[in-house]
């Protein structure tokens, strides 16, 4: 998503606009959450940090959704547009999360050749947040794609090309929905509700934790956009190597030396798939994964 | 000159290479930023032709970096956060040793608990050092900053390294649009470092570092740096002028923002002068006369420019994102200490806020601006307020649910 503010910045900028953009992310690294904001403007912006209040939300994992700690709708209101990279309809993903606004879903990381492509993934989304705006030329964002794949493989510059345009064509119907949002509202903002914050007994003001395996509580497998499937046909029950190298320990052994995977806690980082000596762990896609196990 | 979009931390190296440094000792693994990878680059591939070597600490870092300035070279080094405070031995030791150079810091919090996001106590406490800081709030300030410090740090009545700080996040991975300077022009500005006498051969032995001394002329050199900052002042005036004149940004000593004619000013360091901007322009349409005083220099504290700027206003809200604890905040004390005396001065609030990267948002500049005017009106100084709402509490306590008591009774929570 940092490189998808990237290009929609460079596009906004090229078009004459001030600019901000900005990732945000916490420590845990290939699979968490992340945040980029832009903000485009006509005169010095001066505001900084996350946006409270969004006038376009694009979300390339549509899985974020469903986990509260992710915020994705925060500050959303019945003017805010939400693009879901998804294949599900709009009006579905609407009323599943009884989102207040308008909603817009494509499925920016599913068509070939960008299947499981980040880069790809980030081009398409930048391409729907380009339409939906409205104000960013077609050429425009064409140039400000390829000036992001500097460095890469022409096959690869290729494809975030195409696949950007891709998304930026097939939101026709949706060009420029998200207006300009207006000077902020006139009314002075409600007041904080700020408290004294008093002194706690010493053992309860220490950042300690006492109570056993809390990281089972925090459902990180929330966080995968694919996972890794073993096929137990070819799984050669070596015991060990994949359950060792999973990073997040989401790999257990069978008393048969038979490997499970703990999809609430696996992150989907592939390392399995990479490492497994018999081939026997693929990639799958996460929706694809779950419509199956929805309609088996 | 062309106007391009980039980071804080491409702003900074982009201000070590423009300014034509000659030597970049560096610290390679977290917390290391992007400035230092980016500098790596452009000499490898021979687009600057400083020397950079990797180091294997920030203490050594400073260290090669205090030792090559002795020498005459044009130095620069960058960090963040802990890695500041892991150098904290040669960070008050170099200014002793009198090496000008400039440190580039992403200032962020500091352990413990741990956060990856910015407050200034990390900076802060290189406070008394005797580094010369100058805090940036936006990305075009950070390379301007880089080229108006080599001046300061390599003048003869000052020759002290410079810190120049900006805030994690906010502006170190913040791309926004900057005027990147023709290199002709910044030369101009800013000439090739001439060392004069102080300049170290190998054919001219000097002894910088002498032995142990005792408390009185221990006291002559200590307070010599103090002086050389207080001189530091009036040639920061004089190179802000002239910078301005070279490439028309004006970056002052203080910036004052909304401030001739109002009744309440806010007064804080770093980026968040933004919001606080934003908030005084809401609050002005709102009926109260609002301005903003960041002070852009802390070392040496530009005192007399902020008797000048909030003589005769009501009241301060001092907005302090870093935390002395047992104390409070450090620009409330120092700005307390500063208008202590003096007639016509406003009455200061202390608000401790954005600790950790918390985001202040316009409610609550709204609420800190409230609560400073009624105080100025009722002439009682409220106690230090730290910006913390009952649902970030009723947060926590649902974390601390989580982590369980370890034996404190439950009535206690």
């Amino acid at each position: 998503m940092k490189t998808a503010a990237n290009i929609l910045g460079d596009a906004l900028f090229a078009t004459g606009y001030e600019v901000q953009d900005a990732p945000r992310y916490g420590a845990e690294r290939r699979g968490a959450p992340m945040f980029a904001y832009v903000r485009a403007a006509d005169r010095t912006i001066v505001e900084r940090g996350a946006i409270v209040t969004p006038d376009l939300v694009v979300v390339a994992d549509a899985g974020l959704l469903g986990i509260p700690a992710a915020g994705v709708m925060q500050g959303a209101s019945e003017a805010t547009w939400l693009f879901v990279n998804s294949t599900e309809p709009a009006q579905a993903i609407r009323a599943q999360w009884r989102y207040p606004g308008q909603v817009v879903s494509w499925p920016a990381g599913f068509t070939p050749p960008a299947m499981h492509n980040a880069a790809a993934t980030s081009a398409s989304c930048a391409g729907a947040a380009a339409r939906m705006l409205g104000v960013i030329a077609r050429e425009t964002f064409e140039s400000a794609l390829i000036a992001q794949s500097t460095g890469r493989s022409a096959g690869a510059i290729e494809t975030t090309r195409s696949q950007g345009l891709a998304a930026f064509d097939a939101m026709g119907g949706v060009d420029r929905c998200v207006p300009e949002g207006g000077e902020h509202p006139a009314t002075p903002p409600a007041s904080p509700d700020w408290i004294e914050l008093g002194a706690d007994d010493a053992a309860l003001a220490a950042p300690d934790i006492y109570a056993q395996a809390t990281s089972e509580q925090a459902r990180t497998g929330l966080w995968r956009s694919h996972r890794p499937v073993i096929d137990y046909e070819h799984c050669n029950r070596c015991s060990w190597v994949c359950s060792t190298l999973c990073p997040d320990s989401a790999i257990r052994v069978d008393e048969d030396r038979t490997p499970r995977i703990h999809y609430d806690h696996c992150k989907g980082c592939m390392v399995c798939v990479l490492v497994c000596p018999a081939h026997a762990i693929r990639q799958v896609s996460e929706q694809a994964a779950q419509a199956q196990e929805i309609e088996p | 000159m062309s106007r391009l979009l980039m980071t804080g931390n491409a702003a900074a190296a982009w201000g070590a290479r423009l300014a034509g440094v000659e030597y970049v000792p560096a610290f390679p693994i977290t917390p290391q930023t992007e400035i230092i990878e980016m500098l790596a680059g452009w000499c490898e591939r021979g687009e600057m032709s400083a020397r950079l070597t990797m180091y294997e600490s920030e203490h050594s870092m400073v260290t090669g970096a205090a030792s090559a300035a002795a020498t005459g070279v044009r130095t620069f080094t960058a960090t963040s956060s802990q890695g500041l405070l892991y150098a904290m031995e040669m960070v008050f030791a170099a200014p002793g040793w009198r090496a000008p150079f400039v440190l580039v810091n992403v200032s962020r919090a500091l352990a413990s608990p741990i956060t990856l996001e910015p407050d200034h106590t990390d900076v802060l406490a290189a406070r008394d050092s005797g580094f010369i800081q100058i805090h940036c709030a936006t990305c075009q300030e950070v390379l301007d900053s880089v080229l108006i410090a080599y001046r300061l740090a390599e003048h003869p009545r000052v020759r002290l390294p410079v810190l120049v700080n900006q805030d994690g996040f906010h502006l170190s991975f913040t791309r926004e649009p900057v005027d990147l300077p023709e290199e002709a022009r910044v030369r101009a500005f800013l000439p090739p470092f001439d060392a004069h006498q102080a300049g170290f051969r190998a054919s001219r032995p000097v002894s910088q570092v002498v032995a142990v001394l005792g408390g009185s002329p221990y006291s002559y050199f200590r307070y010599q740096v103090h002086l050389a900052q207080r001189e530091a002042l009036d040639v920061y005036d004089e190179l802000a002028a002239e910078f301005a004149a070279a490439f028309g940004r004006h970056h002052g000593a203080i910036e004052t923002y909304r401030c001739d004619d109002a009744e309440v000013v806010f007064v804080l360091i770093g980026s968040l002068a933004g919001q606080a901007k934003q908030a005084a322009d809401r609050l002005r349409e709102a009926g109260l006369k609002v301005g903003v005083v960041r002070p852009r220099l802390l070392r040496p504290y530009p005192a007399s420019a902020l008797r000048a700027a909030l003589r005769g206003k009501q009241a301060v809200a001092v907005v302090d994102q870093n935390l002395s604890m047992g104390s409070g905040g450090v620009l409330y004390a120092e700005l307390a200490g500063a208008l202590q005396g003096c007639e016509y001065m406003p009455l200061l609030v202390s608000f401790i806020g954005g600790l950790g990267g918390r985001d202040i948002g316009d409610a609550e500049f709204f609420a800190m601006a409230n609560e400073a005017r009624d105080a100025a009106r009722r002439r009682e100084v409220p106690e230090p307020r730290l910006l913390y709402t009952a649902r970030e509490l009723r947060e926590l306590r649902k974390l601390q649910a989580i982590a369980g008591t370890g034996g404190v009774q439950e009535e206690t929570r």
